[in-house]
Protein backbone atom coordinates (compact mmCIF):
# COMPACT_ATOMS: atom_id res chain seq x y z
CA UNK A 1 0.00 0.00 0.00
CA UNK A 2 1.33 3.43 -0.86
CA UNK A 3 2.22 6.01 1.79
CA UNK A 4 -0.63 8.15 0.51
CA UNK A 5 -3.21 5.40 0.90
CA UNK A 6 -1.77 4.68 4.36
CA UNK A 7 -2.23 8.31 5.38
CA UNK A 8 -5.73 8.15 3.86
CA UNK A 9 -6.51 5.24 6.18
CA UNK A 10 -5.04 7.15 9.15
CA UNK A 11 -6.96 10.31 8.21
CA UNK A 12 -10.20 8.33 8.03
CA UNK A 13 -9.54 6.80 11.45
CA UNK A 14 -8.86 10.20 13.05
CA UNK A 15 -11.51 12.03 11.01
CA UNK A 16 -8.89 14.72 10.21
CA UNK A 17 -8.61 14.96 6.43
CA UNK A 18 -5.75 17.48 6.78
CA UNK A 19 -3.36 14.59 7.41
CA UNK A 20 -3.63 13.64 3.74
CA UNK A 21 -1.45 16.60 2.76
CA UNK A 22 1.37 15.53 5.07
CA UNK A 23 2.30 12.63 2.78
CA UNK A 24 2.71 14.88 -0.29
CA UNK A 25 5.92 16.97 -0.50
CA UNK A 26 4.45 19.38 -3.09
CA UNK A 27 1.32 20.01 -0.97
CA UNK A 28 3.50 20.80 2.06
CA UNK A 29 5.72 23.15 0.04
CA UNK A 30 2.72 24.98 -1.46
CA UNK A 31 0.80 25.03 1.88
CA UNK A 32 -2.16 23.30 0.19
CA UNK A 33 -4.24 21.10 2.50
CA UNK A 34 -7.78 19.73 2.69
CA UNK A 35 -10.00 20.62 5.66
CA UNK A 36 -13.41 19.45 6.84
CA UNK A 37 -13.94 21.51 10.00
CA UNK A 38 -17.24 22.90 8.71
CA UNK A 39 -18.53 19.46 7.68
CA UNK A 40 -17.85 20.24 4.02
CA UNK A 41 -14.66 19.05 2.34
CA UNK A 42 -12.67 22.10 1.19
CA UNK A 43 -9.06 22.57 0.14
CA UNK A 44 -7.14 25.67 1.23
CA UNK A 45 -3.97 27.18 -0.20
CA UNK A 46 -2.51 29.38 2.54
CA UNK A 47 -1.18 32.66 1.26
CA UNK A 48 2.60 33.03 1.28
CA UNK A 49 4.72 35.44 -0.76
CA UNK A 50 6.12 32.70 -3.05
CA UNK A 51 2.65 32.40 -4.65
CA UNK A 52 2.79 35.85 -6.28
CA UNK A 53 2.81 36.03 -10.08
CA UNK A 54 2.28 39.77 -10.55
CA UNK A 55 3.97 42.06 -8.02
CA UNK A 56 2.28 45.25 -9.30
CA UNK A 57 -1.38 44.26 -8.82
CA UNK A 58 -0.38 42.21 -6.71
CA UNK A 59 -1.92 38.87 -7.79
CA UNK A 60 -1.37 35.18 -7.17
CA UNK A 61 0.29 33.25 -10.06
CA UNK A 62 -2.28 31.52 -12.30
CA UNK A 63 -0.23 28.33 -12.31
CA UNK A 64 -0.62 28.00 -8.53
CA UNK A 65 -4.42 28.31 -8.88
CA UNK A 66 -4.39 25.49 -11.46
CA UNK A 67 -2.19 23.45 -9.13
CA UNK A 68 -4.48 23.92 -6.11
CA UNK A 69 -7.63 23.13 -8.15
CA UNK A 70 -5.97 19.90 -9.28
CA UNK A 71 -5.09 19.03 -5.65
CA UNK A 72 -8.67 19.89 -4.63
CA UNK A 73 -10.00 17.36 -7.15
CA UNK A 74 -7.55 14.69 -5.98
CA UNK A 75 -8.32 15.19 -2.27
CA UNK A 76 -12.03 15.02 -3.12
CA UNK A 77 -11.63 11.73 -5.02
CA UNK A 78 -9.53 10.21 -2.23
CA UNK A 79 -11.84 11.29 0.59
CA UNK A 80 -15.35 11.20 -0.88
CA UNK A 81 -15.17 8.16 -3.13
CA UNK A 82 -14.41 4.56 -2.26
CA UNK A 83 -10.99 4.38 -3.79
CA UNK A 84 -8.26 1.83 -3.30
CA UNK A 85 -5.91 3.39 -5.86
CA UNK A 86 -4.48 6.87 -6.33
CA UNK A 87 -6.39 8.51 -9.23
CA UNK A 88 -4.30 9.31 -12.32
CA UNK A 89 -4.85 12.68 -13.96
CA UNK A 90 -5.48 12.70 -17.70
CA UNK A 91 -6.12 16.39 -18.28
CA UNK A 92 -7.33 19.61 -16.70
CA UNK A 93 -8.77 22.83 -18.11
CA UNK A 94 -8.56 25.90 -15.88
CA UNK A 95 -10.66 29.04 -16.46
CA UNK A 96 -9.37 32.22 -14.87
CA UNK A 97 -12.26 34.46 -13.85
CA UNK A 98 -10.73 37.15 -11.61
CA UNK A 99 -7.27 38.07 -10.45
CA UNK A 100 -6.51 36.44 -7.09
CA UNK A 101 -5.44 38.80 -4.31
CA UNK A 102 -2.65 37.96 -1.85
CA UNK A 103 -4.87 36.09 0.65
CA UNK A 104 -5.84 32.41 1.14
CA UNK A 105 -7.57 30.57 -1.71
CA UNK A 106 -10.28 28.00 -0.87
CA UNK A 107 -11.75 25.45 -3.27
CA UNK A 108 -14.44 22.80 -3.48
CA UNK A 109 -14.80 19.90 -5.93
CA UNK A 110 -17.75 17.88 -7.21
CA UNK A 111 -17.85 14.74 -9.32
CA UNK A 112 -19.74 15.52 -12.53
CA UNK A 113 -19.63 11.96 -13.79
CA UNK A 114 -18.30 8.80 -12.20
CA UNK A 115 -17.56 6.13 -14.77
CA UNK A 116 -16.04 2.70 -14.28
CA UNK A 117 -12.60 3.84 -15.44
CA UNK A 118 -12.92 7.61 -15.89
CA UNK A 119 -14.11 10.34 -13.53
CA UNK A 120 -14.97 13.91 -14.53
CA UNK A 121 -14.46 16.42 -11.72
CA UNK A 122 -15.40 20.11 -11.49
CA UNK A 123 -13.61 22.37 -9.00
CA UNK A 124 -14.15 26.00 -8.06
CA UNK A 125 -11.81 28.33 -6.13
CA UNK A 126 -12.64 31.56 -4.32
CA UNK A 127 -11.18 33.92 -1.73
CA UNK A 128 -13.35 35.89 0.71
CA UNK A 129 -16.59 35.71 -1.29
CA UNK A 130 -17.72 32.29 -2.47
CA UNK A 131 -20.11 33.87 -4.98
CA UNK A 132 -17.13 35.44 -6.77
CA UNK A 133 -14.90 32.53 -7.88
CA UNK A 134 -11.35 33.39 -8.99
CA UNK A 135 -10.90 30.21 -11.06
CA UNK A 136 -12.74 27.01 -12.01
CA UNK A 137 -11.47 23.76 -13.50
CA UNK A 138 -12.66 20.57 -15.16
CA UNK A 139 -10.43 17.53 -14.95
CA UNK A 140 -10.47 13.86 -15.99
CA UNK A 141 -8.94 11.15 -13.83
CA UNK A 142 -8.41 7.48 -14.52
CA UNK A 143 -9.43 5.31 -11.61
CA UNK A 144 -8.97 1.54 -11.45
CA UNK A 145 -6.94 1.22 -14.61
CA UNK A 146 -3.62 -0.32 -15.47
CA UNK A 147 -3.14 2.20 -18.31
CA UNK A 148 0.24 3.90 -18.40
CA UNK A 149 -1.25 7.26 -17.44
CA UNK A 150 0.67 9.72 -15.29
CA UNK A 151 -0.03 9.36 -11.57
CA UNK A 152 -1.75 12.38 -10.10
CA UNK A 153 0.51 12.29 -7.11
CA UNK B 1 20.94 42.55 -29.09
CA UNK B 2 23.03 39.39 -28.59
CA UNK B 3 21.07 36.18 -27.89
CA UNK B 4 22.71 35.65 -24.46
CA UNK B 5 21.95 39.21 -23.42
CA UNK B 6 18.31 38.82 -24.53
CA UNK B 7 17.91 35.55 -22.62
CA UNK B 8 19.47 37.17 -19.52
CA UNK B 9 16.87 39.96 -19.67
CA UNK B 10 13.98 37.49 -20.06
CA UNK B 11 15.45 35.48 -17.17
CA UNK B 12 15.60 38.62 -15.02
CA UNK B 13 12.04 39.82 -15.69
CA UNK B 14 10.20 36.55 -16.36
CA UNK B 15 11.75 34.40 -13.65
CA UNK B 16 13.83 36.28 -11.05
CA UNK B 17 11.31 39.15 -10.72
CA UNK B 18 8.19 36.92 -10.52
CA UNK B 19 8.14 35.37 -7.03
CA UNK B 20 6.50 32.05 -7.93
CA UNK B 21 8.68 31.50 -11.03
CA UNK B 22 11.71 32.30 -8.89
CA UNK B 23 10.54 29.88 -6.18
CA UNK B 24 10.32 27.15 -8.85
CA UNK B 25 13.81 28.12 -10.04
CA UNK B 26 12.61 28.46 -13.66
CA UNK B 27 15.46 28.98 -16.12
CA UNK B 28 14.78 30.79 -19.38
CA UNK B 29 16.63 28.89 -22.10
CA UNK B 30 15.07 30.35 -25.23
CA UNK B 31 13.35 33.59 -26.27
CA UNK B 32 12.56 34.63 -29.83
CA UNK B 33 9.58 36.17 -31.56
CA UNK B 34 6.58 33.95 -30.78
CA UNK B 35 8.64 31.38 -28.91
CA UNK B 36 9.62 30.81 -25.27
CA UNK B 37 11.51 27.96 -23.62
CA UNK B 38 12.14 27.26 -19.95
CA UNK B 39 13.71 24.56 -17.80
CA UNK B 40 12.49 23.26 -14.44
CA UNK B 41 15.01 21.27 -12.40
CA UNK B 42 13.70 18.34 -10.33
CA UNK B 43 13.47 19.10 -6.61
CA UNK B 44 12.20 17.00 -3.73
CA UNK B 45 9.53 19.57 -2.80
CA UNK B 46 7.93 19.31 -6.28
CA UNK B 47 7.21 15.62 -5.79
CA UNK B 48 3.60 14.41 -5.67
CA UNK B 49 4.27 10.80 -4.79
CA UNK B 50 7.19 10.28 -2.37
CA UNK B 51 7.45 6.59 -3.24
CA UNK B 52 8.02 7.09 -6.96
CA UNK B 53 9.60 10.57 -6.90
CA UNK B 54 7.32 11.59 -9.77
CA UNK B 55 6.56 15.33 -9.97
CA UNK B 56 3.11 16.59 -8.97
CA UNK B 57 1.10 18.20 -11.76
CA UNK B 58 1.34 21.63 -10.10
CA UNK B 59 4.95 22.58 -10.93
CA UNK B 60 4.31 21.61 -14.59
CA UNK B 61 1.09 23.66 -14.65
CA UNK B 62 2.85 26.73 -13.25
CA UNK B 63 5.79 26.32 -15.64
CA UNK B 64 3.56 25.88 -18.71
CA UNK B 65 1.45 28.90 -17.69
CA UNK B 66 4.63 30.99 -17.30
CA UNK B 67 6.15 29.75 -20.54
CA UNK B 68 2.97 30.38 -22.57
CA UNK B 69 2.77 33.85 -21.00
CA UNK B 70 6.37 34.56 -21.99
CA UNK B 71 5.63 33.55 -25.60
CA UNK B 72 2.85 36.19 -25.58
CA UNK B 73 5.29 38.84 -24.30
CA UNK B 74 7.62 38.15 -27.25
CA UNK B 75 4.79 39.13 -29.64
CA UNK B 76 3.78 42.49 -28.15
CA UNK B 77 5.26 45.46 -30.03
CA UNK B 78 3.08 47.82 -27.98
CA UNK B 79 3.11 46.29 -24.51
CA UNK B 80 -0.12 46.07 -22.54
CA UNK B 81 -1.06 44.15 -19.39
CA UNK B 82 -2.30 40.61 -20.03
CA UNK B 83 -3.52 37.67 -17.95
CA UNK B 84 -4.25 33.97 -18.48
CA UNK B 85 -7.85 33.41 -19.61
CA UNK B 86 -7.74 29.62 -19.72
CA UNK B 87 -5.18 26.86 -19.71
CA UNK B 88 -5.66 23.23 -20.72
CA UNK B 89 -3.06 20.62 -19.89
CA UNK B 90 -2.95 17.03 -21.16
CA UNK B 91 -0.72 14.82 -19.05
CA UNK B 92 0.66 12.43 -21.63
CA UNK B 93 3.06 10.42 -19.50
CA UNK B 94 4.72 10.72 -16.07
CA UNK B 95 7.80 12.92 -15.70
CA UNK B 96 10.88 10.84 -14.82
CA UNK B 97 12.23 11.38 -11.27
CA UNK B 98 15.41 13.43 -11.05
CA UNK B 99 15.29 14.68 -14.65
CA UNK B 100 14.88 18.35 -15.60
CA UNK B 101 11.75 19.24 -17.57
CA UNK B 102 11.88 21.55 -20.59
CA UNK B 103 8.84 23.55 -21.74
CA UNK B 104 8.55 25.04 -25.21
CA UNK B 105 5.71 27.46 -25.93
CA UNK B 106 4.55 29.11 -29.12
CA UNK B 107 2.27 32.13 -29.41
CA UNK B 108 0.77 31.52 -32.85
CA UNK B 109 -1.89 34.23 -33.04
CA UNK B 110 -2.51 37.61 -31.43
CA UNK B 111 -5.79 39.47 -31.93
CA UNK B 112 -6.88 42.81 -30.41
CA UNK B 113 -8.16 41.14 -27.21
CA UNK B 114 -6.79 37.59 -27.09
CA UNK B 115 -3.44 35.82 -27.63
CA UNK B 116 -3.41 32.08 -28.46
CA UNK B 117 -0.59 29.78 -27.37
CA UNK B 118 0.34 26.11 -27.25
CA UNK B 119 3.18 24.34 -25.47
CA UNK B 120 4.83 21.00 -24.84
CA UNK B 121 6.85 19.79 -21.86
CA UNK B 122 9.50 17.07 -22.37
CA UNK B 123 12.80 15.70 -21.05
CA UNK B 124 14.85 16.81 -24.06
CA UNK B 125 13.07 15.09 -26.94
CA UNK B 126 10.11 17.22 -28.09
CA UNK B 127 8.70 14.16 -29.92
CA UNK B 128 8.31 12.33 -26.59
CA UNK B 129 6.24 14.82 -24.56
CA UNK B 130 5.31 14.62 -20.87
CA UNK B 131 2.53 17.18 -21.19
CA UNK B 132 0.82 19.29 -23.84
CA UNK B 133 -0.81 22.63 -23.12
CA UNK B 134 -3.07 25.17 -24.83
CA UNK B 135 -3.42 28.58 -23.22
CA UNK B 136 -5.29 31.74 -24.15
CA UNK B 137 -4.46 35.14 -22.71
CA UNK B 138 -6.66 38.22 -22.36
CA UNK B 139 -4.90 41.39 -23.53
CA UNK B 140 -5.47 44.86 -22.09
CA UNK B 141 -6.35 43.69 -18.59
CA UNK B 142 -6.35 46.02 -15.58
CA UNK B 143 -3.24 47.37 -13.89
CA UNK B 144 -0.03 48.68 -15.35
CA UNK B 145 2.32 46.91 -17.72
CA UNK B 146 4.94 44.85 -15.89
CA UNK B 147 8.53 44.62 -17.10
CA UNK B 148 7.85 40.95 -17.90
CA UNK B 149 5.01 42.03 -20.20
CA UNK B 150 7.07 44.72 -21.94
CA UNK B 151 10.38 42.85 -22.20
CA UNK B 152 9.56 41.53 -25.68
CA UNK B 153 9.18 45.07 -27.01
CA UNK B 154 12.23 46.31 -25.07
CA UNK B 155 14.52 43.65 -26.46
CA UNK B 156 12.96 44.00 -29.95
CA UNK B 157 12.88 40.24 -30.09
Amino acid sequence: MSALLESLAEARKSGDVGRLAEAIPYARWMKIAPENGTGELLTRMRYHSDLIGNTFLPAIHGGTLGAMLEMTAIFHLLWETETDTVPKIVNITVDYLRSARPVDVVAHATVTKQGRRMVNVFAEAWQDDRSKPVATANAHFLVKSSDDAPPSL
Amino acid sequence: MEKDERIALFQKWFSDAIPHNKALGLKVIGASRGFASMQLDWREEFVGNPETGVLAGGPLTAMLDGCCGMSVATMLKNPEPFATLDLRIDYVRPAEPGKPVIAEAECYRVTRSVAFTRAFAHHGDPKDPIAAAAGTFMLGTKGRVTRAQSIGAETEV
